[in-house]
């Protein structure tokens, strides 16, 4: 079994969906051109996952082996179509600009995967939390990738806040709260468009092998280290 | 035999299950949602047509036309007809700049009754980013310099980027998008000054939608 712990760094670092088992790329690659988009993208799929490992772990001692795939699929799709429909109602501006990628969700395999390996195997809360944070595995690495995007590519961050959250928050304007960095900066075009994502995201991947490495070399150190010790 | 039949039917049970939850959320959201377009659709109009230079309600004062030449389409285009207790103030149209560098530019174009332009804005285009896409209001102000614009200011020669000998800005390295825009506008200018008072008169298109859609 394995703890809350595992799976919070399972989903976070060790096998995260985004830079470990590199799943849903299609929606990260295209729509991390800035924080909101990606920060958007990220919460909406971080939902589906929840509601979909926690309906899936629920169902999961009814649906027999052989159509347990087109059940998840079918579960999958119907929370996405309702999420789909609750942004339409409640945020169609963000809704429009992301787009295609929505209803895409549907297809991100990070979503049938941890159907599929994680919550057709463990109790409701543990599938839900799994899901939690594999879509915030996910969600960070959109973030992080959209952020450098946007700040390299316009100058800014934060830009269009009021997409996600409103005319107005808690007496402040997210129209305002854009960062801008430099008023004369012209843009750097390859940032924003699709090649910035591949070389952006090819950077995150060696950044993370880079720390795994350094890691997994102390860890071996202090083990020769206690060994020598020892005897 | 009988394993089949059950785990055919549990796959209908889901099916159904699934079906009947959007079903009902779309029930749920869907008057919200339609709210919601037509904010947004008012919200791109009042940049148009400044909302305090009319008072009817300027999304069901809608008519339908036809006409390729200048639209650039051989579909209906949307003309929202603005009015002050009455009197025609303004035309908004949808128009298609069929000549941009990468497909249609759809724009929207409004036109005061004294024939001088009240606004125009780029709904939606596919020029490249960082050259043409400066017709963008969020990319520069470039459309801005239509405002007021009429056909005697400036006159027929004047309606061509500078390039051309116009004069209206063509981006650096970009005269293909801001070419197409200038035609395309001067095109429905033209054809507004014309036929204002006919598209007045016109009787009002009922959308079709709103009273069959509701249960």
């Amino acid at each position: 079994m394995t703890s809350y712990r595992e799976i919070t760094k399972n989903g976070l670092w060790d096998n995260n969906p985004a830079l470990t088992q590199l799943l849903g790329l299609c929606p990260l690659l295209a729509v991390s051109n800035s924080f909101i988009n990606a920060l958007g993208l990220g919460l909406a799929t971080t939902l589906t996952l929840v509601s979909s490992n926690l309906i899936v772990s629920l169902i999961r001692n009814w649906v027999r082996q052989e159509v347990r795939i087109p059940v998840f699929v079918l579960v999958i799709a119907s929370v996405v179509t309702i999420i789909e429909l609750n942004m339409q109602a409640f945020f169609i501006d963000l809704y429009d600009t992301l787009g295609i990628f929505i209803p895409l969700i549907v297809t991100n395999c990070v979503i049938i995967g941890r159907a599929e390996s994680f919550a057709a195997k463990n109790p409701a809360l543990k599938s839900s939390f799994d899901g939690l944070m594999m879509g915030l595995g996910f969600t960070l690495v959109l973030v992080i990738l959209g952020s450098a995007r946007e700040i390299i590519g316009a100058g800014t961050l934060f830009a269009q806040a009021d997409l996600m959250f409103g005319e107005t928050l808690f007496f402040s304007h997210p129209k305002d709260w854009v960062i801008v960095f430099d008023k004369d900066y012209g843009g750097f075009l390859l940032a924003i468009l699709p090649p910035g994502a591949f070389l952006g995201l090819g950077l995150l991947l060696a950044l993370k092998n880079i720390i795994d490495k350094r890691l997994a070399e102390r860890v071996s150190r202090t083990v020769t280290l206690e060994n020598a010790v020892r005897p | 035999m009988k394993k089949i039949l059950v785990t055919a039917l549990l796959l209908g049970l889901f099916a159904l299950i699934g079906a009947g939850l959007v079903a009902y959320t779309h029930y749920k959201t869907h008057d919200k949602i339609e709210a919601q377009k037509i904010k947004k659709r008012l919200r791109s109009l009042n940049k148009i047509v400044r909302p305090d230079e009319y008072d009817n309600a300027i999304l069901d004062d809608k008519i339908e036309i036809t006409d390729r030449a200048t639209f650039g389409t051989d579909k209906a285009v949307s003309v929202y007809r603005a009015r002050k207790q009455g009197k025609p103030v303004a035309l908004v149209f949808t128009a298609f700049a069929p000549d941009g560098y990468n497909g249609d530019i759809e724009l929207l174009i409004g036109v005061r009754h004294d024939g001088t332009i009240s606004g125009v804005r780029v709904v939606d285009h596919k020029e490249t980013p960082g050259l043409g896409d400066g017709i963008d209001i969020r990319k520069s102000n470039w459309i801005t310099g239509f405002n007021d614009k009429s056909l005697t200011n400036p006159g027929e020669p004047g309606w061509h980027v500078k390039k051309d000998g116009g004069q209206f800005d063509q981006f650096t390295g970009a005269t293909i998008t801001p070419r197409a825009v200038v035609k395309a506008v001067h095109r429905v200018l033209k054809y507004a000054v014309r036929n204002r008072d006919r598209l007045f008169r016109m009787q009002k298109t009922v959308p079709a939608h709103n009273t069959t859609d509701k249960p």
